[in-house]
């Protein structure tokens, strides 16, 4: 009976807890959108935050887009000349990267890269007192700190996965084309008849602003929020990854469904 | 908005203030009062609920009854803006410094009047010069914090907290982790700059001797409540069990050396049988 109560209570106890946490989320992004229009008015402080989540993800973006795009090449051509279609090579490459490989795997680089960063320092500066500091300074911490970090990882996440496609093309041409020996006319023009750009490139573009929010929400909330101990912030980080892969991938099921439904 | 502070009345004003975590209580009924151009401190043992007074102050907690006046306005009656108002208003020197570790000494200082001023970036550079050499170090604008000691990284957020030139300096243990040539230094400053400035200012500080000597009034806390007040010499001249035992450093008295246990003969007999 003892172990019964004990049970509801916990159970009750972190039902509580999760109500709260939701509650406490909901708030933070209100004020979050509030305190936008302070961050855009002082455009140097989103630019920084554009140079530190994206523009020094760009090295892990580009070789691994190469590398991913490679990849494509040698397993696409492998599987297409079974058919005797080794020329569709660029198209199969070009729609894998556009309309999922990039956003998506550009979206999980970005998370681990960027996103555990920006929880990390977010977190740090709560453990110094830093943002409580700012806070009693008069200065809100949200529109200082946070809102310049949200929007600096919305803008950096389609480019990433732009520039990430990109790569995967130049990566699949190198490895189809260069050393397979695939037909560079053939490979480019029907790639170029194959990819329309409203239906396979611009989705992908949404497909990656939509990651991009839901990573940089998740991060700077985790930061926002952590326990401000060691310990708080460590687990404040891999929430952030695990958080932010679960989300991509879900969401790109959700988006898929709706987008390419042939 | 617009505050008033008469000479005659307290710019910070506590009544019946209780505070609780939850359902555990930190401050049970406190009533404490500072006036203008006074530096007052706030003594007590580790947890007995001095920095959550302190946080009441600044409007980072609400009180769950009483009131807080701070320059005539209850606290728990203020909005977000005017909180905000109130507070360019306030400086607060945090225990460790907090200063913003990605910006450099001159930053820091700088960030204040950057945020909640218009003046031209010369006046700005005029200024900080002007904070930064009250406090000694001039010369290290252009160092980071991670290359500042500790009495200096104090020192630094100490000019940061007079920026804006603050009604109410508040600090929280300023003293803490300071070698005694620091300690003297940060002691004189936090006296020297409240009388610059004709400001008031809350220590909250264990440390005894050096809050005895700069601070116009003291208040001791002790399981939430104030268990003592009266000038330095009142203080150092009391016979109060609680005072006597802290000022002196006693290890037993009032609060007690053993955490709550049965007998030892009783303890030692229960564990052999």
């Amino acid at each position: 009976m003892e172990h019964a109560i004990s049970f509801v209570r916990r159970l009750g106890a972190s039902l509580v807890d999760s109500v709260w946490r939701l509650g406490f989320a909901a708030r933070f992004m209100m004020l979050l959108l509030i305190y936008s229009g302070q961050s855009f008015r002082r455009v140097h402080l989103t630019i920084r935050e554009i140079y530190f989540s994206g523009v020094l993800s760009l090295l892990i973006i580009v070789v691994s887009g190469l590398f991913v795009g490679m990849v494509l090449g040698l397993q696409g051509y492998e599987t297409l000349q079974r058919f005797g279609s080794g020329d569709a090579l660029g198209v199969l490459v070009a729609l894998s990267l556009t309309r999922e490989l990039g956003p998506v795997v550009a979206g999980l680089l970005f998370a681990s890269r960027a996103g555990s960063a920006v929880t990390a320092e977010i977190g740090l500066m709560k453990v110094t007192e830093q943002l409580k500091a700012m806070d009693m300074m008069a200065v809100s911490p949200i529109a200082r700190v946070v809102a310049p970090r949200f929007w600096g990882g919305v803008i950096s996440m389609p480019f990433l996965a732009a520039i990430f496609s990109t790569m995967g093309v130049l990566g699949g041409w190198l490895i189809g084309v260069v050393f397979i020996g695939v037909d560079a006319g053939a490979f480019w023009s029907q790639m170029q008849a194959a990819v329309d750009f409203r239906y396979d490139i611009l989705n992908g573009v949404i497909k990656s602003v939509v990651f991009g929010i839901a990573v940089s929400l998740i991060a700077v909330f985790e930061g926002y929020d952590c326990t401000p101990t060691a310990e708080g912030v460590s687990r404040a980080i891999t929430r952030t990854v695990v958080s932010s892969a679960l989300a991509i991938l879900a969401l790109d099921f959700v988006l898929t469904s709706f987008m390419f439904r042939g | 908005m617009s505050f008033k502070h008469p000479l005659d009345e307290c710019f910070v004003r506590l009544k019946d203030v209780h505070f609780a975590y939850g359902e555990r209580s930190i401050l049970q009924g406190i009533d404490l009062s500072v006036r203008r151009g006074q530096v007052v401190a706030i003594m007590g043992g580790s947890g007995s609920g001095k920095t959550t007074l302190l946080r009441l102050i600044g409007g980072q907690l609400r009180a769950s009854q009483g009131e807080v006046r701070v320059a005539g306005s209850e606290l728990s009656r203020l909005g977000r803006n005017d909180m905000y108002a109130l507070r360019r208003r306030m400086g607060m020197l945090f225990q460790f410094g907090a200063l913003f570790t990605d910006m450099s000494v001159f930053d820091n200082v700088a960030f204040p009047l950057r945020e909640h001023t218009d003046l031209p970036p010369e006046v700005i550079r005029d200024l900080v010069l002007m904070k930064l050499d009250a406090v000694g170090l001039r010369g290290a604008g252009k160092l980071m914090p991670s290359e500042l000691s500790g009495g200096m990284a104090r020192r630094v957020a100490l000019a940061r907290a007079v920026a804006l030139d603050p009604m109410l300096i508040m600090y929280d243990e300023p003293f803490a982790g300071l070698d005694p040539i620091s300690l003297g230094v940060v002691g004189q400053l936090i006296r020297r700059l409240n009388d610059a400035l004709g400001a008031s200012s809350i220590l909250v500080t264990h440390d005894v001797h050096e809050s005895l000597a700069i601070v116009d009034y003291v208040y001791f806390v002790s399981d939430g409540r104030i268990a003592a007040e009266g000038t330095p010499d009142e203080i150092r001249a009391s016979r109060d069990p609680f005072v006597h035992q802290f000022v002196h450093a006693e290890i037993d008295g009032p609060v007690p050396f053993h955490y709550p246990a049965e007998p030892i003969g009783q303890a030692l007999l229960g564990s052999s049988g």
